[in-house]
Order: structure tokens, then sequence, then C-alpha cells
């Protein structure tokens, strides 16, 4: 086959336009936003009507609605009811579906970086570090950035580590993903310690409180926290939206992925910072919540594919779906008990992972 | 196709060097890539090929001597510019997760994003996978294509980004002998719509029958450089490789042929 030919023949474009084809818009990953935003709206309801006092799923619609401005008749008249919706449950709800889309955005992003779907805020040291700076906080009263303190030093202690790990892992300008997964072992087994021993010097009010919060729990979950929760996670899932033609080149490799113009370093450090405060402000209120970051993307990545901008959208939403039915489980499974979160995640995350190395590795291409 | 050495030099290498730690890798080359030709890049293993192309392509910077494009020193060119002057092919080429070849093709258009070159999207990645013969893994998830496969798409990825200088690093290595004679004439092709190539090659007579000019390297050191028909002679072959050959030339073309002597 001549190439001049060729050359000749077809500079003539294509009927379909299949520029950026990866960002899109396939019915298919329509269908799986409305079903997922379904699951989300259901689980909301579910989640603020089911408790210790049942409340219609109507009067849950209508105090929202009458909170909005639109007067109507299925607002609850009772206080009481008023005052668990808007100051126990709400509040809840809102915190599992913004840890959960915060955590599940930060493990999208840090799997893109190391360009390997087992990178997870976890396993690299940022939740350890980052439960490190909360339980330090915790356990020595420390209150100089007010309200904000303790979610600020999980954030420290998050991006400490990871830097740590980072820059462990790093030689010559380029990360191995190996060197960087053992790295984070090493820090985690060290942060690990080093909560015990803040656990050992603690009294034992504190010690409860971090014990309880290394489990992971959305009990008492206030507005104000909710507003800091929001605000930081809101603003790094932007960030972190901008940068997805970025992270899908970088699937390329890092050298192909400079050499079509992406700076590699340096969005990888500001991709780091981004995973530490996303990760970092939601273990500060509400505790280590594993396998969210995990099975997310992964599961986001065999419905809609690999492409990023679809990824991270999509794993907002999936996170905060699967957060809010895994508190509404926590909330409800034991009658009268409020069983802790990360605990509950990891039980059911832990064996789904496994079922998924199973799978994916029988398929050829592994892991990708 | 010279018209003058100023206006088509794309490349040049002045009195380069690279070390890593007291290993000298690169060792004051001093080189000129002109637009319009194909440069082979040969030399034993461990020569500095590719250390040689990863300074040309701006991914290490040299330790001594400066690397220029278009006579502005690389240091001073930004990232993206880069992207849209020259595109590089790497002899490994992984994809991370399951992007399609489709995927990893469209890619190759990256840094024209925002760019009124942006429209000729389409035409370049038609032209790209018609010439390197990818149609039909189109649709294939990336991963889970063979080598060749794989080399064949990253080549229509580069060749997608339409930049004007091309790197190509032992891109025939896990390629047939059809679709190595189908790259190498891709190289002649663009080279003679005036782009400047640059591909490291193993093989000799590949490298003879399509480059306008052979760099040879030995230790780190500029062993030789000019026509196919000036470097390689049987002494220099012999001398570099370490192992007996004989030059034929080709029966069709006249370049030459490098033929290992082998025992009967």
């Amino acid at each position: 086959m001549a190439v001049t030919q060729d050359m000749a023949t077809t500079t003539t474009p294509g009927h379909r336009p299949r520029r950026k084809r990866w960002h899109r818009l396939p019915t298919k990953n329509l269908v799986v936003v409305v079903i997922t935003v379904v699951l989300l709206v259901l689980g909301v309801v579910l989640s603020a009507s089911l408790g210790q006092l049942p409340i219609g799923a109507s009067q849950v619609a209508g105090t929202v609605f009458q909170a909005l401005g639109f007067d109507n008749g299925a607002a609850p008249d009772d206080r009481l009811i008023e005052q668990t919706l808007w100051q126990i449950r709400f509040p809840r709800v809102m915190m599992s579906l913004l840890v959960g889309a915060a955590l599940a955005v930060a493990g999208g992003v840090m799997q893109a970086i190391f360009g390997n779907p087992l990178a997870e805020p976890g396993v690299v040291g940022v939740s350890s570090g980052a439960a490190l700076g909360a339980a330090t906080a915790i356990t020595f009263g420390l209150t100089f950035f007010g309200n904000w303190t303790v979610a600020v030093l999980a954030f420290l202690g998050g991006l400490i580590t990871t830097l740590i790990v980072y820059s462990t892992a790093r030689s010559q300008g380029r990360t191995e993903v190996v060197t960087l997964l053992l790295t984070g072992i090493a820090v985690n087994a060290f942060a690990g310690a080093g909560l015990a021993l803040i656990n050992f010097a603690g009294d034992t009010q504190s010690r409860e409180q971090i014990v309880f919060w290394q489990l992971g729990s959305l009990n008492g979950s206030r507005w104000n926290e909710v507003l800091i929760v929001a605000v930081v996670s809101a603003l790094a899932t932007l960030l972190a939206l901008g940068l997805s033609s970025q992270y899908d080149l970088l699937s390329l490799g890092d050298r192909t992925a400079s050499h079509l113009g992406v700076k590699v370093e340096r969005l990888r450090i500001f991709s780091v910072v981004l995973v530490a405060l996303l990760t970092g402000v939601g273990v500060a209120f509400v505790g280590i919540i594993a396998f969210v970051g995990l099975v997310v993307p992964h599961l986001i990545r065999m419905l809609v594919g690999p492409g990023h901008r679809w990824l991270l959208l999509l794993s907002v939403i999936g996170g905060a779906t699967l957060m809010v039915y895994a508190d509404l489980l926590a909330r409800t499974l034991i009658p009268a008990a409020d069983l802790p979160i990360g605990m509950l995640t990891s039980l059911v995350g832990g064996p789904f992972f496994f079922w998924l190395i199973r799978r994916n590795r029988r398929k050829a291409g592994g892991w990708a | 196709m010279t018209v003058t050495t100023s206006t088509t030099t794309a490349l040049t290498l002045d009195a380069v060097s690279y070390q890593v730690g007291s290993h000298r890798i690169i060792e004051n080359v001093s080189l000129d890539v002109n637009y319009g030709e194909v440069l082979a890049l040969v030399g034993p293993n461990g020569a500095g090929k590719s250390t040689a192309l990863g300074l040309l392509a701006g991914d290490l910077k040299p330790t001594a001597g400066e690397v220029s494009l278009d006579d502005r020193p690389l240091a001073r060119w930004e990232a993206k510019e880069l992207a849209r002057t020259r595109a590089v092919l790497l002899q490994a080429n992984q994809v991370a997760f399951s992007f399609t070849a489709q995927d990893v093709i469209d890619m190759g258009r990256a840094p024209w994003i925002g760019t009124p070159q942006a429209d000729q999207d389409d035409a370049a990645i038609a032209q790209a996978v018609a010439v390197t013969d990818v149609a039909h893994l189109q649709q294939r998830s990336f991963p889970t294509l063979s080598g060749g496969e794989k080399a064949r798409v990253s080549l229509a990825r580069v060749l997608a980004q339409r930049t004007r200088i091309v790197m190509l690093d032992e891109p025939t290595a896990a390629l047939d002998l059809r679709h190595q004679e189908e790259v190498l004439r891709i190289a002649r092709e663009i080279a003679r719509q005036g782009q400047a190539v640059i591909i490291v090659l193993h093989d000799l007579s590949l490298a003879a029958a399509y480059a306008d000019t052979i760099a040879i390297l030995h230790h780190g050191k500029l062993a030789a450089c000019g026509t196919p028909g000036q470097v390689l002679t049987a002494e220099r072959v012999q001398e570099i490789y370490g192992t007996a050959v004989r030059i034929i030339p080709d029966p069709d073309t006249g370049r030459p042929v490098v033929l290992p002597r082998r025992q009967a």
C-alpha cells in the first residue's frame, strides 16, 4: 500500500465529528447519571425519614419546600419533627453526601496521578496522616483556628505525609509507583504508631473520641461543620474537574504527557494538595472512611470508561449516593445503635474489592 | 531540498554532554537536524541513542552544551508551544486505563485545543489512522492490543499531533516486516512534506534505505554522521559493532545493505 496515495485520499474528514470523543456525552453516560441521581434522591429521602422517630417522606419534602419559600400543606406542624429533621438528620445527610463525594473524587484524582487504580488516599498515607493531625488537635485541645482547628490540622497532617511519601518515592523527576505504594505502607505504619502514642497520652475522654472517630461516624454532624466540608470539597472538586483532560493525557505516561504539553510534576504536586484537602476535610469531621475512594471511581470506570471528566463528575454523584446508603445502614441496621460507618464501608468494601481484583485479573490487560 | 542551512535547521545539538553521576552517557556531541530530512540515529546497545533523543525532545537537560530548536534554546520554549512543534514516539507505550485506541489517537490533538488548528482535528486524526493502518483497532481497548498494534496506534497519535518535528524511538521494534517498511515510508513521506524526522533504529539496512542522514553514536560520542553511503563502510561498522559485516548495494536502489558475515 502506497503511503503517498493514502495521504492524498484521506485528508477528507470522517463524517462524524471525532474531536474529544472521550469528553462528549454518550447516551450511556446520561442513563448512568439519571439512575444515580434517582438513587441519590431516594437515599436522601429515606435517610431523612427513617430512624428512631419515623417521619413521612411527604413531610420531609414538605419542610424542604417550606424552607425554600413554597408554603404547602405537607410540611410538618410538629416542632419535634421539625427539629429532628433540621438539627439532626439534615446536617447528617448533607455531611454523608459531601464526604462521600469528596472521598470518591480524591480517589479518582489519586488514581489519575499515579496511573494506578489501586492508589487510594488510605493506601498512600493521606488518611492516617490526617488522622494523626486531627487526633493531635483533639487530645491537646488545640483551638488556634477556632472551629477550623481540627480540619486544618487534619489537612496539614494529610498534606505533610503525602508530601513525604511523594518526595521519597520520587527520583530524577519521576515517580515510581511501586516505590510510592511501598513508602505509603511505611508511612502508614509510622502514622499509626503516632496515633497510638497520642491515644496513650490522652485522657479517657479524648481517647474515646479518637477511637470512635478512627472507626468513622457521621453521628452529631453540625451545620457549621457541613459548611466547612461543603466549601472545601466544592472548591477542590471544581479544580480537579478543570484538570480532567490533563489527567487523561497523564495515563499515556509521564514523558508522553509532557510531550503533549502537560507540566507533569506541577500537575502532580497540585493534585496531591487537592487530594489532601478532599481527604483531610472529610477525615477531620467524620473520621476514617475507607474504600469509598477506591470502589466508587472503579465502578464508574467500568460503567462509563476511563475519561476523567465523566469519571470525576460521576464520582461526585456516586460517592454521595454510596455514602448516604452506607450511613442509612449504619443508623438502622441494628435498632437503637449507631454502627461506625468506616467499619461498615470496610466490611462491605473489602470483599467487594477482592471480587473486583479477581474479576479484573481474568480479563486481558489486567488492571487496565 | 536544502536551500540554505540556516533556514532549514530544525534542531541543533551544540557540544552537548549529558552525565549521570560520574557516568557520561553523551559526550560532546554536535549535530544538526534539518527540516525535510530523515535523520537516523544508530549505534550499538548503550551507545546513548535514546538519551540523545531525550535531549533533543527536551526531556533531559544537557549537563554541558546547548540544544536549540529553530535557533532558540530548548529551555526557553513553553511546554505547550513545544508540544505544537515536536511529537515524540517512545519505545514503550503503555496506557494506564482502558482508553480505546481511538481515545489515545484523539489525545494527540490535545496541544491544539483552543487554537485555530483545532479545526483540523478530524482531518489529522483520519489521516493518521489511515496511514498507520489502525482503522480496525479504533474501538479496541488500548491495553488489550498486541505490542505491534500498540506501537502503530501510538504512531497514529504522534502523526495526529501534526508537528513540524517528529521523533521516533525504535518505532519498528515490535513490528512485522510489512509494518516496519510502512513506518519508514511514512517517515520518508512526512520528511518530503518538509517536516524533520529523527528515528532511532537498530536495523542499519533499514536506516540506509530510508534515511537522508545517518548519525552513529558509539560510547556516547558521535562516531560518524553523513549520508548512508558515506557513513556505512564495512570497516567502520565492524569497528563499532565488533562483528564482521559485508556492505553490498541494494540491487534496486543502490543504497547500502549491511549483511553480517556468517560461517557457512
